[in-house]
């Protein structure tokens, strides 16, 4: 899956969980410290390649942790994005053995002591530096989903929605934009030329979000959202593979909840010819 | 002289958190061009940590809730040292800031008729935080940055262009204000200096005005909730420009943080498990709060468990539980426990949910918390306790500005809104009114701003070549390719020592004000700070970096120094000259609140200029110049909705009978 896929074991792997204590090592020192084995891709738009570093690992750390004491005592220029380091803020999206993963919420624990842990960047976007990627293509697709349409006859203070009737799409605004799902999805992963008829898992998932919205007055205002899902953000591409759920640190059921459902509701609007002969005649009234 | 590249905007934004979009949105509503400045990717901003909700007194849960309520509960939680306009502003318009929300997409959880739910919070008196779970920070970033998309689709539509009249620079710092020199002694904003973290490219935005919406300063401490972003840029740029700080020895520890495993000490857990049933526990099995209900709240608060346990169901006939005193309260109560030695085994206590509600409950209303504690501390919080203790989340102090219109006083075309502006909280802020201070002065600072940058519009202020020289020079330094210090002597001294790293300096700064600024203060550790600070500037001075300008993380931390070194001093000082405790500072040494201190604001200055020559002398002195100065009196009306009995914990018997 890895673009780099082959790290053998280089110089210097062997025997370094024992580095400390020189005695058998992964026995006598449980739930403290050892040191990892780590290879952290580097470069920037004009090549790069995986470097070698041996690195300590204390109790509770998660990955973001050793990237940032590399950076302390290592590789002080080594780029990498974050903010918040509690699964809350979605910047510090990367590829860890090359499974698209929060490098905050990555666990160290999850990891043998003497596994190589690989960290690349996202690869479905353009490399700027080390671990740090372009997402400008996702800034790109946001601009293209029309936006919520307040409805006209209600000024603040006057929105009544039932709980069940925003839950649907509560869910979907969890979402935190870390762009794992739109990285992993085979759509764009590997085929740059579907990207300009493509908004990818996270921005259908918007259009969804729009359209179960109680009080959206989008079609009221002539702009129908589910024909725009199939017609303007390439909904038809997605064949329901689920790869963006699996990766979603939030646990969004991206694919069930918002992608079928949408597809459905597409669907219907395409078939049922009385929907669009009555669409027809108030896109004209309005 | 380097070629930079400059851009003419109207209004210049710092900062893409809640106040810096909010201040955006307005101005590019008043018709004017608009540029957002942050450091983040757009939509990452630190207002998204925020857990609980904002506090708007909509009364759709108490009808009994009103805008005087909750003033009134403001003030009480800052204990009265608030500037009791930007109380009164924040109360009488955080309902329609909310609403606003929701006419731009924002949704919250609701109450069963359909209203907007509000939840209960330590200081509040009604149920009054409108919420989504509990990640609301999310849901209000998200909205915001929503609407200012849909504004940049309507000026797609008229212009082609969707950044013509609101541009997000993300991903960019700004260094330096700039200022054009005025005739009479007032120099007014030109623009901001910039570099983008990307690729390191300098550039200037030149605009009249300039909104200051950076949050806050906890990046200077070792245990904080606060993210990467929070090294008090906007206080320092303040600073450096001219302006004031005041309330800057009030620092908000949060009572309940992460406390284990290590790396994640210091996450915030939010104050909505207590709002919603959740009890703090020492080793003993105890409801210790019950023994820390001070004087001033002791009407307020039930007086047993019973009586506490009732107040969730029938708040008009029992007391609220003590686990919901204002935060300073219970971050020094919980400090006590564990000095006690009835701490938590690393060093917490334990708050409790589990067998207050069902499991189902719990993923409910706190789904964040739920995942946060099984993802990196594996505790099933509907299982088994937390265990938490105090971190460094919020300062109450900030720019000086005047209340009505966001406008940095001394500084013409300077605003600020948010964590970065001072007053609003007193000495302490209550949870919630955060996001509401956001959005009601976000809105304002805009406004006005807007109004201000209009007036520009004949005789735009000029930036000259030679700032963007000494702006670019500074930002270059640590790579040792640009001038030397000020001082020839000192510079001469820095490059015979050997060269600083500058995470390191870092560390020892956060030491330095964790161990001796922290949530417990005694003059001596004080006074050890200043002279900790001292040599942490000088360190700073010699930090060197590696690498070339592109998205360099250490050249990023090297220039960030210089602002976490400014506030932490103004931090240090004032906290050593406020000889009492009240909010968020309390000393060892004067435990007790003095009535004759509530009138006092102390403001920082950067020390007089040109003393550049001893600048090696004056380390020690440090940056700072310190004043205290009388509050104005707080108005009639306001005065009136309080108690006669309770105005005289607070006020000078001399401020009582002025009448």
């Amino acid at each position: 899956m890895t673009t780099q896929a082959h790290h053998g074991a280089g110089p210097g792997t062997e025997g370094i969980g024992g580095a400390v204590s020189g005695e058998a090592p992964d026995t006598t020192r449980p739930e403290t410290s050892y040191d990892a084995h780590f290879e952290v891709w580097r470069g920037d738009v004009d090549g790069g390649g995986l470097e070698d570093f041996t690195v300590e690992v204390n109790e509770g750390e998660v990955v973001l942790d050793i990237i940032h004491r590399l950076q302390a005592t290592q590789a002080p220029d080594l780029a990498v994005r974050w903010n918040c380091k509690a699964g809350k803020c979605g910047s510090c999206s990367a590829e860890i053995n090359g499974r698209p993963r929060l490098l905050c919420m990555t666990r160290m624990s999850v990891f043998d002591r003497d596994e190589i842990v690989t960290v690349t960047p996202l690869r479905a976007f353009p490399v700027v530096r080390d671990l740090v990627t372009d997402v400008g293509f996702n800034y790109e697709k946001a601009r293209q989903v029309p936006a919520f349409v307040p409805p006209p006859d209600l000024g603040p203070g006057e929105y009544r929605m039932q709980q069940e009737d925003v839950g649907r799409s509560q869910e979907f605004r969890k979402c935190i934009e870390c762009f794992l799902c739109q990285d992993t999805c085979h759509v764009v992963r590997d085929h740059e030329e579907n990207k300009a008829a493509f908004a990818g898992p996270r921005f259908l998932m918007r259009v969804a979000e729009l359209d179960m919205h109680p009080l959206d007055a989008a079609e009221e205002a002539g702009h129908d959202r589910k024909t725009a899902a199939q017609d303007d953000h390439g909904l038809g591409y997605c064949n329901i593979t689920k790869c963006c759920t699996e990766v979603c640190p939030e646990n969004i059921k991206i694919t069930d909840n918002a992608l079928i459902p949408l597809k459905e509701r597409a669907a219907d609007r395409k078939y049922d010819p009385l929907v669009w002969l009555g669409n027809k005649i108030r896109r004209r009234t309005t | 002289m380097a070629h930079v590249e400059r851009q003419q905007w109207d209004v210049v934004i710092v900062g893409a958190g809640g106040a810096g979009l909010r201040a955006a949105i307005e101005a590019r509503e008043q018709g004017l061009r608009t540029a957002v400045i942050c450091k983040s990717l757009f939509g990452k901003a630190h207002t998204v940590m925020a857990e609980g909700g904002i506090a708007a007194s909509m009364g759709n849960v108490n009808e009994g809730d009103n805008w005087q309520v909750h003033f009134r509960d403001t003030m009480r939680g800052g204990k009265f040292l608030n500037q009791w306009r930007m109380a009164e502003l924040h109360a009488r318009e955080a309902p329609e800031r909310v609403w606003e929300l929701e006419t731009w997409g924002a949704l919250f959880d609701r109450t069963p008729d359909g209203r907007i739910s509000q939840r209960n919070f330590g200081g509040h008196e009604y149920p009054r935080l409108a919420h989504v779970g509990d990640r609301t920070g999310l849901e209000l970033i998200r909205t915001l940055q929503q609407k200012v998309v849909s504004l940049q689709q309507e000026d797609f539509k008229e212009s082609g262009d969707y950044e013509a009249r609101i541009k997000v620079f993300q991903e960019c710092t700004v260094t330096q204000i700039l200022k054009e020199p005025g005739s009479e002694g007032e120099d007014r904003v030109s623009g901001v200096f910039c570099y983008e973290r990307e690729s390191g490219r300098f550039f200037v935005i030149e605009a009249p005005a300039v909104v200051l919406a950076t949050g806050g300063i906890g990046k200077s401490f070792k245990v904080t909730s606060n993210s990467w972003e929070y090294t008090g840029d906007g206080h320092a740029l303040a600073l450096l420009a001219g302006a004031s700080l005041i309330n800057m020895e009030f620092v908000q520890f949060h009572p309940t943080g992460m406390v284990w495993p290590p790396s994640v000490k210091g996450i915030l857990v939010t104050e909505s498990v207590r709002g919603d049933g959740g009890v703090l526990r020492n080793s003993e099995g105890k409801r210790f709060m019950f023994d820390y209900v001070p004087d001033v709240f002791k009407e307020k608060y039930a007086e047993s468990e019973q009586e506490a346990d009732g107040w969730y169901e029938d708040p008009d006939n029992n007391r609220r539980p003590p686990e919901l005193l204002p935060r300073d309260e219970v971050a020094r109560a919980i400090n006590a426990e564990v000095k006690a030695g009835r701490g938590s085994p690393h060093g917490g206590v334990f708050l409790d949910v589990s067998t207050r509600m069902s499991a189902e409950t719990i993923k409910r209303r706190l789904p964040s918390m739920h995942h946060q504690f099984r993802e990196l501390a594996d505790v099933d919080i509907t299982a088994e306790p937390m265990e938490v203790g105090p971190t460094c989340h919020y300062v109450m102090g900030g720019v000086d500005v005047d209340s009505d219109t966001a406008a940095a006083r001394g500084v013409p075309g300077l605003f600020a809104a948010g964590e970065v502006a001072g007053g609003m909280h007193g000495s302490n802020r209550l949870g919630g009114n955060s996001l509401s201070d956001l959005l009601v002065f976000g809105r304002r600072a805009g406004l006005y701003a807007a109004e201000y940058a209009r007036g520009c519009a004949r005789e735009r202020p000029r930036v000259a070549d030679e700032q963007i020289d000494t702006a670019a020079a500074e930002a270059l330094r640590p790579f040792g390719v640009g001038p030397a210090p000020a001082d020839e002597e000192t510079a001469g001294e820095a490059a015979e020592e050997s060269a600083e790293n500058p995470y390191a300096v870092h560390q020892d700064l956060q030491r330095a004000m964790n161990d001796l600024v922290g949530i417990i203060r005694r003059e001596e550790e004080m006074s050890e700070a200043l002279d900790r600070l001292a040599e942490l500037r000088e360190r700073a001075r010699r930090a060197k970096v590696e690498g070339h300008r592109q998205f360099n993380p250490g050249w990023h931390l090297a220039l960030d120094l210089r602002n976490m070194l400014l506030v932490s001093e103004c931090v240090a000082r004032a906290a050593l000259n406020r000889t009492e405790s009240r909010g968020g500072h309390t000393r060892d040494d004067h435990p007790e609140m003095d009535r004759e201190w509530r009138r006092a604001n102390l403001v920082c200055t950067l020390a007089a200029e040109g003393a550049s020559g001893a600048e090696a002398e004056t380390g020690r002195a440090g940056r700072i110049a310190l004043r205290r100065r009388e509050m104005p009196p707080i108005r009639k009306d306001l005065l009136e909705l309080f108690e006669k009995e309770e105005l005289i914990k607070y006020l000078t018997d001399e401020e009582l009978t002025s009448e």
